[in-house]
């Protein structure tokens, strides 16, 4: 009877949860992942290079991570003063505006697309004040940045939230009874406290922005060498029954994707390891 | 301007209030930063999105919604999104109680697998049920020779629906039932109780608000995918066209008026999915 106080005796399911599970994320996720893999085994390595080292292709690559760090750098310094300003201060409206930041992550892509497309171009509300200032957003650089900061909004201001909630008033007490002025106590106080969920939410917002499809394609005007992104550039090559093509661009991304998802994690264990 | 004077920060802090929290106009410059911020970014777009709908007005509006073609693809999105929710409901549950329930080698790198669809790209998303069961894929000689259709076809749209709906039931669920642990399953069993019985009546209310989460996050982004499923559709009008794929081709025919009122109705979707989820929010905070 005492077996029956441990707990792998006392709750059934075990082999039944982990089996389906497994057999499950095997089906959907792995092994078509492992799929992509093994098809750019069927190119030489030659081949495999040329094709992810094309001019094309490192066009693409430039726009993609060029203004995919931009749209992230954009969403980590104002989803630093957004998440601050909707923990700290209190103004009406703040619960709407609270609710909506999750907007972009709800929002189909492809619904924001032709949005801010509408409001960006030439004859949009605010592509029309951009022009008179002589600044073309929507088919250019710029369109691709809008629509990527668009949807990495989200990732700043909610990983940023709990971390200001629960940070511990004494340390700001502290600081200012010992004689640091605001200022002093934001940059060495307070600042160093958020740096490790900043950093998490700059990564997350980059990875998000890095393998965007439908909110960029509408509004970037898709001009090889100029406004193509990679995902759009596999698209491309997947209309042209190229697959072979596709696919080794699909696995430089993988690679890129999954290194940043490592780097996540270890961001997070560090988050954790501060916070705890 | 004058309630922001009542800053829950200032609470009895009196006398170092002045280096506590941020000068007036400071405040003022932040609050009006972000609301500047949030309302070009949150705000116009969805102004934007129903202006754009009804600019040609109502009726133009109600037919765009109830043509054949929209009402095929408002029908082939249910049926994707009834069948996508209900299988990553079950692999959420199963997979949070083998994860939070029981201790095993590798269980934080099985966790770090269910969050992978996350970190793909949707085009890739799409791509290897090409390379799966495509005409060129691995098995698409074997599926072609018994006439059987996954890619430009349904089943290959609720494949990819699927995959980039994968970690969504799992995520919420896995957390949250991490920290509260087995020790009431414990003493259900104890006291008696069966397998079933417990699940049902000590773990399933105990995650209800999070499995409920996770299911509208999951069902938002079912019936939004764009990419995905734009690899694996084949864009046949009426029979392979989801909602948001429905929109693009209205709008790549210059059709705007169209396209803003199938985009409209995804936009009703999501508001309420940001209700919902506020509601859930404030109903756990309650209980």
């Amino acid at each position: 009877m005492l077996q029956a106080f441990h707990r792998h005796r006392v709750l059934p399911g075990f082999g039944l949860t982990l089996g389906f599970s497994i057999f499950y994320l095997s089906l959907i996720v792995l092994i078509p992942l492992g799929t992509a893999f093994l098809k750019t085994f069927t190119m030489s390595w030659d081949q495999f290079w040329t094709t992810v080292t094309g001019a094309r292709a490192l066009a693409s690559y430039r726009l993609s991570l060029g203004a995919s760090m931009t749209a992230a750098a954009i969403n980590t310094v104002m989803g630093l003063v957004v998440a601050w300003v909707l923990v700290r201060y209190e103004f009406t409206g703040k619960r709407i505006l609270d609710a909506l930041v999750d907007l972009p992550f709800a929002l189909p892509t492809a619904v924001a697309g032709i949005t801010l497309t509408a409001m960006f171009a030439g004859n949009g509300w605010l592509g029309s004040f951009f022009e008179s200032l002589g600044v073309k957003v929507a088919f250019t650089w710029l369109g691709v940045v809008v629509a990527l900061t668009f949807i990495g909004l989200p990732f700043v201001v909610r990983t940023l939230e709990p971390i200001l909630q629960d940070l511990d008033p004494e340390i700001e007490e502290a600081a200012a009874t010992l004689g640091a002025n605001r200022w002093q106590a934001w940059t060495r106080v307070i600042f160093p406290e958020l740096l490790p969920a900043v950093l998490t939410g700059f990564a997350l917002a980059f990875a998000r922005a890095i393998g965007e499809y439908g909110s960029v394609v509408f509004i970037s005007g898709n001009m090889p060498m100029q406004t193509e992104i990679t995902p759009l550039l596999i698209m491309t090559k997947l209309a042209q029954f190229d697959y072979a093509g596709a696919t080794a661009l699909a696995v430089a991304m993988l690679t890129l994707s999954f290194g940043l998802l490592f780097l996540i994690n270890l961001l997070q264990w560090w988050s954790r390891a501060r916070y705890a | 301007m004058m309630d922001t004077l009542g800053s829950t920060s200032v609470k009895a802090r009196r006398s170092t209030a002045c280096t506590l929290t941020e000068p007036l106009w400071i405040k003022g410059l932040l609050i009006g930063l972000a609301v500047l911020f949030l309302a070009v970014f949150l705000i116009l777009p969805l102004v934007v999105v129903f202006t754009e709908a009804f600019r040609k007005g109502t009726e133009v509006y109600f037919a765009s919604i109830t043509e054949p073609d929209a009402a095929a693809a408002i029908r082939l999105t249910l049926l994707t999104a009834g069948i996508a929710i209900p299988l990553n409901f079950v692999f959420g549950l199963a997979a949070a109680w083998a994860v939070s329930k029981f201790d095993f080698a590798g269980k934080s790198f099985l966790v770090t697998l269910i969050d992978l669809p996350f970190s793909v790209s949707p085009v890739i998303s799409g791509l290897i049920y090409v390379l799966l069961f495509g005409l060129q894929g691995w098995l698409g000689p074997w599926l072609a020779a018994h006439d059987f259709k996954i890619i430009f076809a349904v089943p290959g749209i609720v494949l990819a629906t699927i995959f980039v709906t994968f970690p969504f039931v799992a995520r919420e669920l896995i957390p949250l039932m991490q920290t509260q642990g087995s020790e009431e399953e414990v003493a259900a069993r104890v006291l008696g109780a069966s397998g079933w019985q417990t699940f049902w009546r000590v773990t399933l209310p105990n995650v209800k608000w999070a499995l409920l989460y996770g299911v509208i996050l999951c069902n938002a982004r079912a019936m939004g995918e764009f990419g995905a499923v734009s690899v694996v559709s084949g864009h046949i009008r009426g029979l392979t066209n989801t909602i948001p794929l429905h929109v693009e081709i209205l709008y790549n025919e210059y059709n705007s008026a169209g396209a803003f009122a199938m985009a409209s109705l995804l936009t009703i979707l999501t508001l309420v999915t940001l209700v919902l989820k506020s509601l859930i929010d404030w109903k756990s905070r309650v209980h």
